[in-house]
């Protein structure tokens, strides 16, 4: 992190050149303070406090982070098939972002919530959420897909940066729960819990990004503040939604920050462990902006061609998240080519599966649309509801134009 | 029975339920140990501590937000919004989010938060301390909009809202905060189901509805009428969202005059719809157009011109008047 601004005499110059050097370092040139442990070469560093968790990683657990990297590669490249093939309205691609989505959403615990933006496709794979039922929001047929309660992986939220307020208020009610069973007598009898609050460097900008650190801070509330800077919100870079590494935000709110390099899994896991255990204990709120890039479009309506060179793109793919652990597992004897096409035929394993699941979705039927908009019974609802079910009615064996008229003009649709 | 204000109506309603439901928490601007700017929640920090009622930083999307997360947690918050002027930066959280969360989790969550919003005008304020912004509310799907207008309402009403499943919008009416009136904490009595219109009371020439802060008004209006010889029919509609039009239908079907009265400008307002869906239920019972009492299509004006902007006995009378010459 950079220094600061003086506090005891304004000093103009000083000034000036820490928000050029700021500036410079909110796009990583020259590459600021960030915690890498594996670098683009696939050679492990070290690091004096994050070491300690990555060295927790056994043989098996890093062959698990790149097959989940992989998969969740191989369904991105599916996913973008199927729009392409119109069976999908819209796709939203995280390819390049696998490494921050895996490695943070391994570190979870099952009794840690996550709210996701919408693209948290990799994270959503470590929450054990059934990837076809995420092609439900894209494919139309459904405005969430998946049910909460058993993953403890939110609904997508396309509003920008709503679901961090969500987030927060999540981890207060933690809080409460946790006094509550220490006023029974039973502390300790849950495993202490914490919040993932997802978001992107675009969503920085929202007011709802701040107003939620503000809480958390406020009441000290366990939540990880997880972002990810991918360099472009649709078609502007980070540098228009910042002038300082989005990282340096947490001290004004007076929390820890962390850039950490978000092509590195091994890094993001230990960073993402650390920061949960932080928060779990009690210690507060966490940001951490893991420095990672979109590779491919902003959805599948996209065409970033219009507003970036593709010397950009391959310089990001010299980085490649997936292509450094390959390298790794290889370097130290953990993988070998069998290990790595066993990899591979799994994902177009899971590729058949969605795709094959994507066709079946049932087209769902308006009814289950009027029955929850009200958890309660609620007459307005149920009064449009009895004239659909009978202007519907009237559609029934032979139509007859002027009797639907009737129906509708009665009812006044 | 206990005579009460609307304000203290509503603190006992408050300390009640934070008593008899461990869940439920009060959040707001100033609502610890000042109680509030109005003194709604005042002495419930004392009782019930921090945690319960929370003083939150001055950020409304950031009060409503965190409710939410609360509410998916399995809380139940009661959000205190200062004044209905400053509910705009809360209203993105309000209407894409809370509203929409048990649709488009096809029914797995519920997210019961109230919101509470002083409103309206008549106390002579600045600006953004006097307005009625319930239709912008009522025209979003899943929001429950409730206004008590007495102290026995009031203390029923804000209880209802924390039970309902849904979220709802409790709009009180702050000129009225310090009307006083019986309040019966034992029992509802009629006051059972907070989204049903009450007939306060009978009349045979026309309806007068109204709800919140007009409600004295069309009382007085209509007991001004009688001494014309008209007799009016005076509806309390105490639920905007859900709207209890069969109430108001079968009053219609029976005077065949209906002047609703609010506060918000008539233009894109609850008046209207009423007016819309009362031609289409009663058609053939209407003597006269349903005419609509309101403010004007302008921002709420000035405090010192603001008594020419609210509707009053007059303005109703007028309306009256005009619905009795056809």
């Amino acid at each position: 992190m950079g220094t600061h601004l003086p506090s005891t005499e304004f000093d103009g110059t000083a000034v000036d050149d820490q928000r050029e050097a700021d500036a410079e370092a909110v796009m990583g040139q020259p590459p600021a303070q960030m915690v890498q442990l594996l670098g683009p070469d696939g050679k492990l560093g070290a690091d004096p406090v994050y070491s300690s968790y990555a060295d927790k990683l056994t043989p098996e657990d890093l062959r698990g982070l790149y097959a989940d990297m992989a998969r969740i590669r191989r369904f991105d490249v599916e996913a973008t098939a199927l729009q392409r093939q119109g069976q999908l309205a819209l796709w939203v691609p995280l390819t390049g972002q696998e490494a921050a989505q895996i490695g943070s959403g391994r570190a979870s615990q099952p009794q840690d919530y996550i709210f996701p933006t919408y693209r948290e496709h990799g994270v959503a794979l470590t929450r054990d959420v059934d990837l076809a039922e995420l092609l439900r929001q894209f494919r139309g047929v459904s405005n969430g897909g998946w049910n909460p309660k058993d993953t403890n992986f939110h609904l997508y939220t396309l509003v920008l940066a709503a679901q961090t307020l969500h987030a927060v208020g999540y981890a207060m009610g933690i809080q409460r729960d946790q006094k509550l069973a220490a006023a029974a007598g039973k502390a300790g009898n849950e495993p202490d819990a914490a919040v993932i609050a997802y978001f992107g460097d675009g969503a920085s900008s929202e007011g709802d990004v701040h107003e939620s650190m503000v809480f958390a801070s406020s009441y000290n509330a366990p939540v990880v503040f997880f972002c990810q800077n991918n360099h472009w919100a649709i078609s502007v870079p980070t540098n228009v939604q910042t002038r300082v590494p989005l990282s340096n935000r947490a001290k004004g709110y007076g929390f820890p920050g962390i850039r950490v390099d978000g092509n590195d899994v091994i890094a993001v896991h230990a960073v993402t462990e650390w920061a949960l255990e932080h928060a779990r204990q009690g210690k507060g709120p966490v940001l951490i902006e893991a420095f990672t890039y979109r590779v491919g479009a902003h959805t599948t309506a996209d065409d970033p061609t219009k507003y970036r060179g593709s010397e950009e793109e391959e310089a990001w793919r010299a980085k490649d998240p997936l292509m450094r652990l390959e390298k790794y597992l290889r370097a130290e004897g953990l993988a070998d080519d069998a290990y790595f096409a066993k990899v591979k035929a799994d994902g177009d394993e899971l590729a058949a599966y969605v795709r094959r699941t994507a066709h079946d979705l049932e087209d769902p039927d308006i009814r289950a649309a009027f029955a929850n908009v009200y958890a309660e019974a609620h007459p307005l609802v149920a009064e449009e509801l009895a004239w659909f079910e009978e202007y519907s009615a009237g559609f029934a064996g032979g139509d007859e134009p002027s009797a639907q008229h009737g129906a509708a003009a009665k009812a006044g649709h | 029975m206990t005579t009460m204000t609307i304000a203290k109506a509503i603190n006992e309603g408050l300390r009640a339920t934070l008593a008899a439901n461990p869940k439920s928490l009060l959040m707001g601007e100033d609502i610890g140990p000042l109680g509030g700017v109005y003194r709604v929640t005042e002495g419930l920090i004392g009782e019930f501590g921090p945690d319960r009622v929370v003083d939150t930083p001055l950020a409304e999307s950031g009060i409503i937000g965190t409710a939410i997360g609360l509410a998916l947690r399995g809380y139940s918050p009661v959000c205190e919004i200062q004044f209905d002027g400053f509910v705009f930066p809360g209203f993105n959280q309000i209407t894409t989010q809370l509203a929409k969360m048990h649709a488009r989790s096809h029914g797995n969550l519920t997210v019961p938060v109230v919101i509470r919003i002083p409103y309206g005008g008549g106390i002579g304020s600045v600006e953004h301390h006097s307005e009625s912004p319930e239709a912008l509310f009522a025209h979003t799907a899943g929001l429950r909009i409730i206004t008590p207008s007495n102290p026995h309402d009031a203390y029923w009403m804000i209880q209802q809202a924390v039970e309902c499943q849904d979220p709802v919008i409790v709009f009180e009416p702050k000129r009225r905060y310090w009307l006083k009136g019986e309040v019966d904490t034992a029992a509802p009595g009629p006051s059972g189901d907070p989204f049903k219109a009450h007939i306060l009371r009978e009349g045979t020439d026309a309806t007068i509805v109204a709800y919140g802060p007009l409600v004295p008004v069309a009382l007085a209006a209509a007991n001004a009428a009688r001494e014309d010889g008209h007799s009016v029919e005076v509806i309390d509609l105490r639920s905007i969202s859900p709207l209890d039009f069969d109430t108001v239908t079968a009053s219609v079907e029976k005077t065949g005059r209906l002047i609703v009265a609010h506060e918000a400008p008539t233009f894109g307002g609850i008046g209207g719809e009423i007016a819309a869906r009362i031609s289409e239920r009663a058609f053939h019972s209407l003597e006269a157009p349903v005419i609509r009492v309101g403010g004007f299509h302008m921002p709420y004006p000035v405090a010192k011109v603001e008594e020419d902007y609210l509707p009053d006995i007059d303005r109703i009378l007028e309306a009256l008047d005009r619905a009795l010459s056809y």
